[in-house]
């Protein structure tokens, strides 16, 4: 009963879908545009699958095997967590999650959006709901979740004990919510582009949702690269894996937008690239979702899809994005061009770096995406592995961090006092960390060294815009700008540190002995099974200490029966100063083992900075929420 | 903005559908060929899989005559599948050599036992090291050597009916 009604509701939800864009592309007349009936679309919308979504979690969590989807992916002995999680751990449920988000999103800007007129606003939400109605279809046609298994088998075949990981279980939604938030940033767009109404408005409607996919987005993307760092048991932190890649683009994106759109809102500039960027960054999360989906890309994360849901999604990309892409060539030409403005200036150095980080996106989409052209055009396999990544992007990110040293203290439209004396404290620390980099380590390579001076200039230049301002009277963004540029600039000396101080060792070593690695002393003691649930395991005892402190590291190999597997659960001990990473490989012959240690100093940094960038997000989400609705209130005081 | 311009990001999008749709109607090969193709056959000399019977080792392959190499393990049921084949190739004059890999000695006499012996000897690989030097990642693989010792050919997965004219074509032009 519950599941019938999960679809009825979802039936239900897409046919006012249909009904919302049929009277925002004027099939109501000025009747069907009012606000008041896209208001009460959109929410009822929203609740409808809403409640789909709840229903769907209520089978889970009550093991209800007549559902084929639970069969397949939940069992009754799992953790009540797990069950919950495991709503969204497959296909069908992560896609009726996507589809909830973007008709939530949806209602939300229905009820709350105010800044907008509401021919545009409806524009807008008719583009929400095209989009909302493509994944109804798809749910509906390709992907039914709630489809029933007739006899109910008495339990069910979902018990995979690598996919319960608290990790997993809610890195995806957060990631979703990510995505699904630029949607309405592309939904503006089209709005906006529809009516020709491109300005500082649009802008400041974008900015929050921009702000908080983006905030999530980070998140997502640090959990998960410190997941593969202790998980996959190879001491990296990023692999440029095509999955890893699709979460990178829509970041970097929204990372540009993020700037560009301050543009548009304070000054009314940047108008035609800010409508491209934020069309260009909801195109890029369907495109990594569809590629981590439909297996079209080799990666550790992808599974097949069968060809019809492949051809339907792609079908459905094509239809948005070109759509999209149409409206945008042909119409940006009746926008108008915002304030002009000089190349040294606030918005100079916006456009600095909206071109990095273009850049940036350039060559990891064409790295990611080359393989396939490759094979596609001339047969030949290949892969684009790190080293290209890391040769082409990095020099380019060190630039951009750079700009940061001064571009965030510029003023609008036109800066003529003098650059030096600002850059004068991060020029200063950089040429300082560079001299003792090239005294005390001059083995390291010219990229971390770059990397370490301009990552330690950043820690005083991303603070200097809030000096000279009365600190109780900045506003909340600032200090997030702040905050978030100094986290880039705690991340940068983390990765630095870690290409350019860290030690290996590959030791084949007796129970007794003793490996040196970096201030560490670490004897091998013992070797001893240990079983699970559904594995079995060799457990190593390795007793590391430096000076007084002693530290006991576990880490195990462990085989699973089915399917069989081996793993390396990594042993890490993180100290103020950096982590000692172990893993204990095979056994040869003679009684010796393989064991795989590591010193890296500092490496916890790059997860910190991600945080800080992430909090430094909140911070100015908050403000300018609180800020707007200040002046919204002082607003209608002085109306009335 | 200048008007080519407007069209660009279009034309990038359509290049991706292009490809994707190619994708999708012809499914990934998931089969990496040897690097090994067209280089010398890799130093090794591999101990008798069955006590009494020859081992292999490189140098087998510098006789002037094109061989195969077939890398099987008693293990795999695929390479039963393929057994039948491998005898009709033996009859058609193809000399085979194999590799077993990580088998023991007994499991290998009965499978020769159970399945035919069209090989001449066969090399022991118990940690898969010269299996992995000749490019392979499976059983059963099958490789042609011309006369001085180079891989020609490398068939991965069991050979089926269907195969054996490519194989035995194969072995003539290494000639």
């Amino acid at each position: 009963m519950i599941a019938e009604a999960g679809l009825a509701a979802l039936w239900l939800a897409a046919a006012l879908a249909a009904l919302q864009l049929a009277l925002a592309c004027g099939l109501g007349g000025d009747q069907g545009r009012r606000i008041s009936t896209v208001r009460a679309l959109a929410l009822s919308q929203g609740l409808l699958t809403l409640f789909a979504f709840g229903a769907l979690i209520f089978l889970f969590l009550r093991s209800d095997m007549s559902v084929l989807l639970v069969f397949e992916n939940s069992h009754s002995q799992k953790p009540w967590l797990y069950k919950f999680a495991g709503t969204w751990g497959n296909h069908e449920g992560s896609m009726l999650l996507w589809v909830a988000v973007l008709a939530v999103a949806g209602a939300i800007v229905a009820l709350f959006e105010r800044r907008l007129g509401e021919r545009t606003l409806s524009a807008a939400l008719g583009a929400q709901a095209a989009l909302a109605l493509g994944f109804f279809a798809f749910l509906l046609f390709a992907s039914n979740p709630f489809e029933r298994l007739s006899p109910a088998p008495l339990d069910g075949r979902g018990l995979n004990p690598l996919l319960q990981d608290p990790g997993l279980a809610f890195h995806p939604p957060t990631l979703y919510l990510g995505y699904v938030g630029l949607s309405v940033a592309f939904s503006l767009a089209v709005g906006g582009l529809v009516r020709s109404e491109v300005g500082p408005a649009i802008a400041r409607a974008m900015r929050p949702w921009v702000l908080g996919a983006w905030i999530l987005l980070t998140l997502g993307i640090t959990a998960g690269s410190y997941w593969a760092y202790y998980e996959l048991g190879w001491g990296g932190w990023w692999f440029w894996d095509p999955v890893e890649n699709a979460s990178l683009m829509p970041w970097l994106a929204a990372t540009a937008l993020l700037h560009s759109i301050n543009v548009l809102a304070a000054r009314g500039g940047l108008r035609a690239w800010t409508m491209m960027l934020a069309l260009i960054a909801f195109s890029l999360s369907m495109i990594g979702t569809f590629l981590v989906r439909s297996g079209i890309l080799t990666s550790v994360h992808a599974f097949a899809v069968d060809p019809t849901r492949g051809t339907f999604i792609l079908c459905l990309l094509a239809l948005y994005i070109g759509g999209a892409l149409t409206l945008f060539a042909v119409r940006i030409a009746h926008v108008k061009e915002g304030a002009p403005f000089e190349i040294v200036s606030r918005e100079g150095g916006l456009v600095a770096n909206n071109l990095l980080l273009s850049a940036i996106l350039g060559i990891v989409f064409v790295g990611t995406l080359y393989p396939l052209i490759a094979e596609a055009s001339s047969g030949e396999k290949l892969s684009v592995g790190a080293p290209y990544f890391n040769s082409v992007a990095s020099p380019l990110a060190l630039l951009l961090a750079g700009l940061m040293l001064i571009a965030p203290q510029l003023k609008w439209r036109r800066d003529a006092a003098p650059i030096l004396p600002r850059l004068a404290p991060g020029l200063l620390v950089a040429l300082a960390v560079l001299i003792t980099s090239f005294i005390l380590a001059p083995q390291i390579g010219w990229l971390p060294r770059l990397g370490l001076s301009i990552g330690a200039a950043l820690l005083p230049a991303s603070l200097l815009p809030l000096f000279g301002r009365s600190l109780r009277r900045t506003p909340l963004a600032v200090w997030g700008m702040a905050l978030a540029h100094f986290g880039v600039a705690v991340a940068i000396l983390g990765m630095a540190s870690d290409s350019a101080f860290t030690e290996e060792k590959l030791a084949v070593a007796r129970l007794g002995d003793r490996i040196e690695i970096g201030p560490w002393l670490v004897e091998f003691r013992d070797v001893t099974p240990v079983a699970g649930p559904n594995w079995s395991a060799l457990e190593a005892e390795l007793r590391a200490s430096r000076g007084l402190g002693v530290t006991i590291l576990e880490p195990q190999s462990r085989f699973f029966a089915e399917p069989p597997t081996t793993t390396n659960e990594a042993a890490i001990d993180t100290s103020w100063n950096g982590q000692l990473y172990a893993v204990l490989g095979e056994q040869d012959g003679q009684g010796r083992w393989q064991l795989r240690l590591w010193w890296k100093p500092f490496v916890t940094l790059i997860w910190l900075g991600g945080i800080l960038i992430a909090l430094g997000g909140t911070l100015a989400l908050l403000g300018r929420l609180t800020r707007e609705r200040r002046q919204r209130i002082l607003g209608e005081e002085a109306f009335a | 903005m200048n008007r080519a311009l407007r069209f660009l990001p279009l034309l990038v999008l359509i290049a991706f559908v292009g490809a994707v749709a190619w994708r999708l109607s012809s499914p990934a090969d998931q089969k990496i060929p040897s690097k090994m193709i067209g280089q010398p056959v890799p130093t090794f000399a591999l101990a008798p899989a069955i006590p009494g019977r020859q081992g292999l080792s490189s140098a087998d392959f510098s006789s002037g005559r094109p061989r195969l190499i077939n890398v099987f393990a008693s293990w795999c049921v695929p390479c039963i599948a393929e057994a039948p084949l491998l005898t009709e190739l033996k009859h058609r004059g193809l000399p085979i050599d194999a590799i077993a890999v990580r088998d023991r000695p007994e499991d290998v006499a009965a499978f020769i036992e159970r399945n035919g012996d069209p090989f001449d000897r066969i090399g022991a690989d118990p940690e898969s090291q010269v299996q992995l030097a000749l490019g392979s990642s499976g059983v059963p693989e099958t490789f042609v050597i011309d006369g001085r010792g180079v891989v020609r050919y490398q068939h991965m997965g069991p050979i089926e009916p269907g195969d054996v004219a490519m194989i035995v074509q194969e072995w003539e032009a290494a000639k």
